[in-house]
């Protein structure tokens, strides 16, 4: 079985991180921001995995069911807060949300 | 019997602070009661003091009580102790008689006031505050006392408050005497830091032995301490503030303003002598200060139509004769005039209190005339009152003190022929403003009608002050008299160092005659002016008025010599220029400028707190990948 390169697997990383930077910046919508930032964790994820199977070591996946578990809470606690802001606010617009402007 | 000192200045505190806390609930007699009678059993101890002091003095004709200690912080030790000798004695007996007098009369003078609880609380603190200025044992407890009795001269000038004048008038007292206090607390300092004691008796003692005579530091101490003096009584030049003082209740005037308070400073000099006869230079500017107050004083008096600032200016002229006898070196001749002025001085405020009462609050003495036959006896003590400060020959107590002071400024070894002159020609004016005051005021057509007669409580005192005008001068006779010494022997073991210096040769009977005869004569003649002048033809002044040049000279002396304008001239108005140009705080630009800078940063920095979470997203972003492409590429 031949494996995949390591440069391979951290430049899919590091793609699937720029994607997901791009989304939490120019998406307006809060869900999708929510969303760019699973793939911006995933991509963290992999690049554990992609480094444990280089030097052939378990840390790497252990890491990723930890980031996993922490992307599972953290979407747990983001989609509350964005059903409160819709349900005071009427919108999910981001920029909307500014009241703690300076 | 000497502990009962404590007593003294106790009994005016305890009157204080019963009527401070209780005082609206004691009703009028009790209020009268308590302040008067708290200062009355004061005079009874102090003459008690003075019989023992007479019969059985104790050992060095002095007696120190000290009741506890104040601080102790190291060396530094001052207690609260009370010094009594022949100085400080006399100095009690005049303010607690002469104060308790006052305050029987201001029991019917201020009878209708609503502030009446108010007003003896006042009198009783400061009652108390001069006990404790004249029996201090150290400087720190005299300044104690010093400036307790400016605050009560403060309260009770601007006591009726409501009129902003009269505020204006206590401000400016509190002000002007402030300057001399700042003098009198750099010499404070010096001598503490020189001779290493607050005790005045240790003080005087050290100065003698290690100040060389004429050494600048004695002559540095002296002219800061003549500082204090002259603001507090009232001297050129910051005599000033004590004609406006006049704005206080005519009790407080004749209390605080004639016979006690502004007497203070001639007390400072006295007690701090041994220093004056260190610096002989000190003592001759202590007189000059004397002979041109007592000359300008004099010239003022004439143009002034209120009967309480005639009265105020002859103050000043008085206190100008006893500054001039300190400076001659005859202590105890500045005491004894001090004396005799407290009584007659006391004399003619109560008397003129009288007049104002009895034509309900009438000040102006072209508004009065003709008095003389409806306040008959409040006329007599008047027109004794104003022999003694005109110094009528033989049958008042001011003559004996005036002829003193002028005999040893001319025969003195710190005397001048030139000092004496001064005295002499200021004898001539004091008696004829002082005639002016009582020919204009007392006789020709009566002007006002009189409302209510004085009764009992305010005449009272006027009797007994009159009486001793009179016979408080027999106790120290010229020496072609009978040469009675009585007030200079008792005063002797206060000025024991000066005895040496002091020592009066005698010049023969012959040159005091003729000096008497000279002072006399100029007093007599000053009568006689204003007899001529005010009273049998008023036309000759009436005449001169007419030209622009006298009506000048006129509104000058008015002015008290335009004092007032240039003081407002040189230092209140530039004073009052430079805080307005500097409204914005030119010394804490720098400050300001800091804080600017640190608003225009926070300014900044509030932009970018946007709320918006993307944006702060962004930020994140960029400073990590900054700190990324740092770590990459160096």
């Amino acid at each position: 079985m031949t494996s995949v390169p390591m440069d391979h697997g951290l430049l899919l990383a590091g793609l699937l991180f720029a994607v997901g930077l791009a989304g939490v910046l120019v998406r307006r919508n809060i869900l999708y921001v929510l969303m760019s930032l699973e793939i911006m964790m995933n991509s963290a994820a992999l690049a554990f995995v992609v480094a444990g199977a280089r030097w052939s070591q378990p840390d790497g996946q252990i890491v990723f069911i930890f980031i996993v578990t922490v992307a599972a809470a953290e979407v747990a606690v983001g989609l509350a807060l964005v059903y409160q802001m819709f349900k005071r606010m009427k919108t999910l617009d981001a920029d909307a949300a500014s009241l703690m402007r300076g | 019997m000497l502990d009962l000192l404590w007593l003294i200045p106790a009994l005016p505190l305890a009157g204080f602070l019963v009527l401070l806390f209780a005082g609206e609930k004691l009703g009028k007699s009790g209020v009268a009661w308590v302040g008067a009678g708290s200062v009355g059993i004061s005079a009874l101890i102090a003459g008690l003091l003075k019989w023992t002091f007479l019969t059985s003095p104790p050992e060095g004709h002095h007696f120190t009580q000290a009741l506890w200690t104040w601080l102790d912080v190291g060396a530094f030790k001052p207690e609260i102790a009370l010094y009594l000798d022949p100085l400080s004695l006399v100095m009690t007996l005049v303010v607690t008689g002469v104060g308790f007098l006052i305050h029987l009369y201001s029991v019917g003078y201020m009878h209708d006031d609503e502030d009446y609880s108010r007003f003896f609380a006042c009198m009783n603190l400061f009652v108390f505050a001069m006990l404790i200025l004249v029996l201090a044992d150290n400087l720190l407890l005299l300044y104690v006392g010093w400036e307790g009795v400016g605050l009560c001269s403060y309260l009770l000038i601007g006591f009726w408050y409501k009129d902003p004048a009269n505020c204006k008038a206590a401000q400016k007292a509190f002000i002007v005497t402030r300057v001399g206090d700042t003098a009198m607390a750099l010499g404070f300092f010096l001598l503490v830091t020189q001779l290493g004691t607050l005790q005045v008796q240790d003080l005087l003692e050290r100065a003698a032995t290690r100040w060389e005579p004429g050494s600048g530091m004695a002559l540095a101490t002296a002219l800061l301490l003549l500082g204090g003096a002259v603001g507090k009584s009232g001297q050129l030049p910051l005599q000033t503030w004590l004609p406006d003082a006049m704005a206080g209740p005519t009790p407080v005037s004749a209390l605080i303003h004639a016979a006690t308070m502004v007497t203070a400073g001639v007390y400072l000099i006295a007690r701090t002598y041994v220093i004056y006869t260190l610096a002989p230079a000190a003592m001759a500017a202590v007189a000059v200060v004397g002979a041109l107050t007592l000359l300008i004083a004099g010239l003022a008096a004439f143009a002034q139509s209120d009967i309480k600032r005639v009265l105020a200016y002859s103050t000043i002229s008085q206190i100008g004769y006893m500054f001039l006898a300190l400076g001659v070196g005859a202590w105890s001749a500045a005491m004894f005039h001090f004396m005799t002025h407290a009584f007659f001085k006391a004399l003619l405020f109560l008397a003129a209190g009288s007049v104002i009462y009895a034509l309900h609050h009438e000040q102006n003495i072209f508004k009065m005339g003709g008095i003389r036959k409806q306040l008959p006896l409040t006329y007599r003590t008047f027109l004794i009152g104003a022999s003694s400060l005109a110094a009528i020959p033989f049958i008042t107590s001011g003559f004996y003190s005036k002829d003193a002071i002028l005999y040893q400024a001319f025969t003195s070894e710190h005397g001048h022929f030139l000092l004496w002159l001064a005295g002499a020609l200021g004898a001539l004016m004091t008696s004829a403003y002082t005639f002016r005051m009582v020919f204009i005021a007392f006789f020709g057509e009566p002007k006002t009608h009189v409302h209510h007669k004085p009764g009992w409580v305010m005449n009272f005192p006027l009797l007994a002050l009159a009486f001793l005008s009179t016979v408080g001068g027999f106790i120290e006779l010229p020496h072609f008299m009978g040469h009675a010494q009585f007030f200079a022997d008792f005063m002797a073991p206060s000025f024991a160092h000066a005895a040496g210096h002091a020592a009066e040769a005698h010049h023969g009977a012959g040159l005091e005659i003729g000096l008497m005869v000279v002072a006399m004569a100029l007093g007599l003649g000053g009568i006689a002016a204003a007899y001529v002048l005010f009273l049998a033809k008023p036309e000759i002044i009436e005449e001169k008025m007419k030209s622009e040049g006298n009506r000048k000279l006129h509104a000058f002396l008015f002015s008290g010599l335009g004092f007032d304008k240039l003081y407002d001239t040189l230092f209140v108005n530039p004073y009052c220029w430079i805080a307005r140009v500097n409204k914005r705080d030119i010394v804490d630009l720098g400050y300001s400028f800091l804080a600017a800078v640190g608003m225009l940063v926070h300014f900044l920095l509030g932009l970018t707190v946007t709320g918006r979470v993307r944006w702060y997203a962004a930020g994140i972003a960029a400073g990590c990948l900054i700190l990324m492409s740092v770590m990459v590429f160096t």
